[in-house]
């Protein structure tokens, strides 16, 4: 590790606990003084992963119904918005979006490019999930629905959907921690303040990038298991399913 | 937009550039495949771990649960800065491939470790005891009746994670190993347009990853039976 850190974070006797491992000393309470930047990244990963996982559930939504009612064009184009989508790295996609369009004059900021690009993505994911569950509703309730004079929009509103909420929502459940864990940390890579872009610029204020990531990796640890308790909480009252936490 | 399209893709497909990115290319594929593969090496030795049962062993059981249920809560890009300045502090001059492929292969340990456990849960339990009763040693039940018979669960989602690790390596970009993405973003910097260079490759991604899930979905559906 570099020796040129600032005054404090270099050794002096009796300051902190220190553990070495060669020739790295550990100074966690240098890093610590960082924890409230870090919380704050950690509720705006918190509020993307939030934005993403009901962005991408509307579009899973539509471009389910589309692929299982739409005609035969539409289904190809919804099969091929999937195959594209979960084919190719969520970072090229973000990217294309937030580098290639300016080329043809549409400009957004780097966070509406990085939500746009994450919901795309996610989108395609959850479409897969939801259109397993959209065939897994029987023939018959459709069919009552019709006699009943529903219009599409109410059929998928009003039977299907409570109907394939129980079922897919354990993999509803446990999406959303992918994408609180694997998607939100994107944003880093194009500079939208979230938790490890936080951790990247204040482990710079002082060259303590393992203690500084390491708290960065106990938030989202922390992070992670209070929404996956919410979740199997939730899905036990709500919809009767017992979900596993671990 | 069109004619600055026409007059940069000569330019674009220069023998230079294939080559710049049939290497990348190596690389992505490269760093992938190591890594998942020791990755199942250790995710089958943490799997193992967790199901020798006996109280002397209970902290290598908590060990290894601990390591999954960390590592999978942890954001690649998070996992990948931890190696890079561990491996810094403790031996200077490691080369970035090697850090990726270190991070790679603990990631896919911790996914890979929770497939192989659902894989070895789905072996009824009362075989493991017949066996057990029949005084077979814990390796020879491992090796004659979990393996063979968890085999076919175990191996389609693993091998589905594994493709799709590919586009994650994507992230690796970012501690500068020369990979598809970094020189992606090489060559949108040094003037070509940012559609054209994350279109192509975005489909060069599309050529690696959509053939080899279509032999996941394939290997699934052969298994199956």
């Amino acid at each position: 590790m570099r020796r040129r850190a600032s005054p404090e974070a270099r050794p002096h006797p009796g300051a902190f606990p220190r553990l070495a491992i060669m020739n790295y000393t550990f100074q966690w309470g240098v890093a610590l003084q960082h924890l409230p930047g870090l919380l704050e990244g950690a509720q705006l990963t918190f509020i993307i992963g939030f934005l993403t996982f009901w962005g991408a559930s509307l579009v899973g939504l539509v471009m389910a119904a589309l692929k299982t009612f739409g005609g035969p064009i539409i289904q190809r184009l919804v099969g091929a918005y999937v195959v594209f989508f979960t084919n190719t790295p969520a970072l090229i996609q973000i990217w294309f979006l937030y580098f290639g369009l300016p080329d043809v004059g549409i400009v957004w900021d780097k966070f509406t490019c990085m939500l746009i690009g994450l919901i795309l993505n996610a989108g395609a994911y959850l479409t897969e999930i939801i259109r397993a569950g959209f065939i897994s509703v029987r023939r018959n309730e459709i069919e009552a629905a019709e006699t009943l004079g529903f219009s599409l929009v109410q059929q998928i509103w009003f039977v299907i959907v409570p109907h394939i909420a129980k079922t897919i929502y354990p993999a509803l459940a446990n999406f959303f921690i992918v994408i609180l864990v694997m998607g939100t940390s994107i944003g880093s890579v194009i500079g939208v303040q979230e938790l490890t872009s936080q951790a990247k610029d204040l482990a710079t204020v002082d060259y303590r990038y393992l203690e500084v990531f390491t708290i960065a990796a106990a938030i989202y640890v922390v992070l992670t298991i209070v929404a996956s308790i919410t979740l199997a909480l939730v899905g036990r009252h709500v919809f009767r399913v017992k979900a596993k936490i671990f | 937009m069109l004619d600055r399209l026409a007059d940069e893709i000569p330019r674009f497909f220069a023998w230079g550039n294939v080559v710049l990115l049939g290497e990348a290319m190596g690389i992505t594929l490269s760093m992938t495949l190591v890594g998942c593969v020791l990755g199942f090496v250790f995710a089958f030795i943490i799997a193992f771990t967790r199901q020798v049962p006996g109280i002397p062993t209970l902290p290598l059981r908590m060990a290894a649960i601990l390591f999954v249920e960390v590592f999978r809560r942890i954001p690649f890009l998070v996992v990948l800065f931890l190696v890079l300045f561990f491996i810094q502090a403790v031996a200077r001059g490691t080369s970035l491939f090697t850090v990726a492929v270190v991070s790679i292969c603990i990631y896919s340990t911790a996914y890979i470790a929770d497939i192989i456990r659902g894989g070895f849960e789905s072996v009824p339990r009362q075989q493991i005891e017949a066996a057990r009763a029949m005084n077979f040693s814990h390796l020879q039940i491992l090796g004659s009746i979990i393996v063979p018979q968890s085999w076919p669960v175990i191996l389609p989602p693993a091998v589905v994670f594994m493709v799709g690790f590919i586009k994650d390596t994507s992230l690796v970009s970012q501690i500068g190993v020369f990979e598809l993405t970094f020189r992606a973003r090489e060559l949108n910097n040094m003037g070509f347009s940012g559609i054209l260079v994350f279109g192509v490759i975005a489909f060069l991604y599309f050529a690696i990853s959509y053939p080899l899930t279509r032999w996941g979905q394939w290997l699934e559906k052969r298994l199956e039976r």
